[in-house]
């Protein structure tokens, strides 16, 4: 039943979605590692930002 | 020797309890008034909703924490302010009864030389006829309680998919009006992920419904991130996480009533429409809790006090004006009322001037709009500036000391999308400043070295280490004052 609306002029068939390699990384332990890392730095220097 | 008196012992309550507790506690008087015995670290709330957590791992008994700051705590439900005193109480204080078992339905009274009003908001179900769980058409995540049952509701939904059964579930906003999106996309994804791990994800329909103009509107106008050399909006990722899941979505919908296992709703085009459901999760309107303010000779000063929709009116401009003249001065930044200078809000109890997202209504004349978005981290960093002001008062200084302008400061949300520690994932989104600001930022309303957004295991890693981290703070353990909001 779950709905595949991906057809032609279908609601989702205009939003992007991620390709295999892209979806494969999201849960990739090493390249998730070091974006750990770098969302940490970006958070800290919101945080300093803000005061 | 002062008394501070916090009503309210939620995120926003707690951290300017916690911050007054260890920089004043020792010569003043620190009084947390609060109907209820824990804290509750409501982003987690989401996984108690699937299941992941139970509510004792998202909660804290309050008394003991307030015992190691030498903090007075009061179980009790507070009723009204008395900004003035009265016939019996030259001083201001607060009326509340208790919900404490040792002292049921027992009126109390309190003077105090600064309050804090910390309440937080009045879940409003009632606002959509038959919405939430006392109802019984929907569930909620807003509370740990709800979110218990909400994992109930849940379970007994995949045991009839197991069983061959097929479903739809519905999850987003059920009014108009409501805010707090986040919760609901955090919710809907949670759920897909329990679904496909409970593999019966083929059998059921999972549809987002909500007031938002566009998806990812989270009740802050959107968002705009650079990401794969394109400066994008959140529209497009937003709906590409829900593509890439098999979800629907409906925007721009007022529901004006669930029953019969219907949800009927409102579009902005003043269309009306239904949609049959099995199992919704629906976030209701905020309102304030209904504090009374009452003047020296009686009289009710709400209207003075508080706005329409029971915040309590700050330094905010809240002259009527239309959306394109809105601005980031608008908003406020010492979180004083401008009547009373001893009294403050913070958190989801101020009153916001206006939305944050465009206001549009339909041809009907029903708002549907969210309303402005209050996070976790603002909440705290409003706290902790009100009491660092509140410190510095106390020491003389003629007026609030600290500011924390929603339109300076920014937020990070972690958005769970499912929760494993080597599957799971999240959204994190990271917007500077939370309410755009077009002055500084013409392009976008925000500083898009600082706004960006992201999926993937890494974010569910943060998600899980805050949980642990901020509920440690919580219980003001050993350095706790050395992390951050």
């Amino acid at each position: 039943m779950s709905i595949h609306n991906h057809g032609p002029y279908q609601q989702a068939f205009y939003s992007p979605v991620p390709t295999p390699l892209v979806t494969y990384l999201r849960t990739s332990f090493l390249w998730q590692l070091l974006r750990f890392v770098v969302l940490n730095a970006r958070i800290i220097r919101v945080l300093a930002r803000s005061g | 020797m002062a008394r501070i008196i916090i009503l309210g012992a939620g995120i926003s309550g707690h951290t300017a309890a916690r911050h007054l507790g260890r920089w004043v506690g020792k010569e003043h008087e620190v009084v947390v008034v609060s109907p209820r015995p824990t804290w509750n670290w409501v982003p987690s709330n989401i996984w108690v909703g699937v299941g992941e957590m139970t509510a004792e791992q998202v909660t804290r008994d309050l008394r003991p924490i307030y015992q190691r700051l030498n903090i007075a705590f009061h179980q009790a439900h507070a009723l009204s302010i008395h900004p003035e005193g009265d016939d019996s109480h030259a001083r201001p204080f607060v009326r509340f009864r208790y919900t404490d078992p040792a002292r049921p339905e027992q009126i109390g009274e309190l003077e105090y030389d600064y309050l804090i009003n910390a309440t937080g908001p009045k879940l409003n179900f009632a606002a959509t006829p038959g919405l939430g769980p006392e109802a019984g058409n929907s569930v909620s995540v807003c509370t740990p309680a709800h979110a218990t049952e909400a994992n109930v509701r849940l379970q007994e939904q995949i045991a009839a998919m197991r069983a061959g059964a097929e479903r739809t579930f519905v999850i987003g906003t059920g009014h108009g009006m409501a805010t707090c999106q986040g919760a609901a996309f955090e919710y809907i994804y949670n759920v897909d992920h329990t679904l496909r791990k409970a593999g019966v994800r083929e059998r059921a329909r999972l549809i987002w419904l909500s007031n938002e103009y566009e998806l990812g509107d989270f009740g802050i106008g959107g968002v705009v991130i650079t990401r794969g050399g394109y400066v994008t909006s959140g529209k497009v990722f937003a709906e590409s996480l829900m593509a890439e899941r098999g979800m629907e979505w409906i925007t721009r919908a007022h529901v004006t009533r669930l029953e019969d296992g219907r949800i009927h709703y409102e579009l902005l085009d003043g269309s009306h429409h239904e949609l049959p459901y099995d199992f919704a999760m629906l976030i209701p309107p905020f309102a304030g809790v209904g504090l009374q303010a009452i003047d020296r000779d009686g009289n009710d000063i709400g209207d003075q006090i508080f706005a329409p929709n029971g915040f309590m009116k700050v330094d905010a401009d809240y002259a009527a004006k239309p959306y394109e003249a809105w601005g980031a001065a608008d908003w406020p930044r010492t979180y004083q009322s401008p009547r009373y200078p001893n009294l403050f809000a913070v958190g989801i109890a101020f009153a916001p001037p206006h939305l944050i997202s465009k206001p549009m209504k339909s041809p009907n004349g029903t708002p549907i709009n969210p309303s402005a978005a209050r996070t976790g981290m603002p909440s705290a960093a409003i706290a902790k500036a009100v009491a660092a002001s509140i410190r510095d008062l106390l020491q003389g200084a003629p007026a609030p000391t600290h500011t924390a302008s929603m339109a300076e400061m920014g937020a990070v949300c972690v958005a769970s999308t499912g929760c494993n520690l080597s599957r799971g994932t999240a959204a994190t989104m990271v917007v500077y400043p939370v309410v755009p600001d077009y002055s500084a930022y013409p392009d976008y309303g925000r500083d898009l070295r600082l706004t960006f957004g992201e999926v993937g295991l890494a974010g569910h890693w943060i998600k899980y280490l805050l949980h642990h981290a901020f509920t440690y703070q919580a219980e003001v353990r050993p350095g706790w004052a050395l992390l951050p909001h």
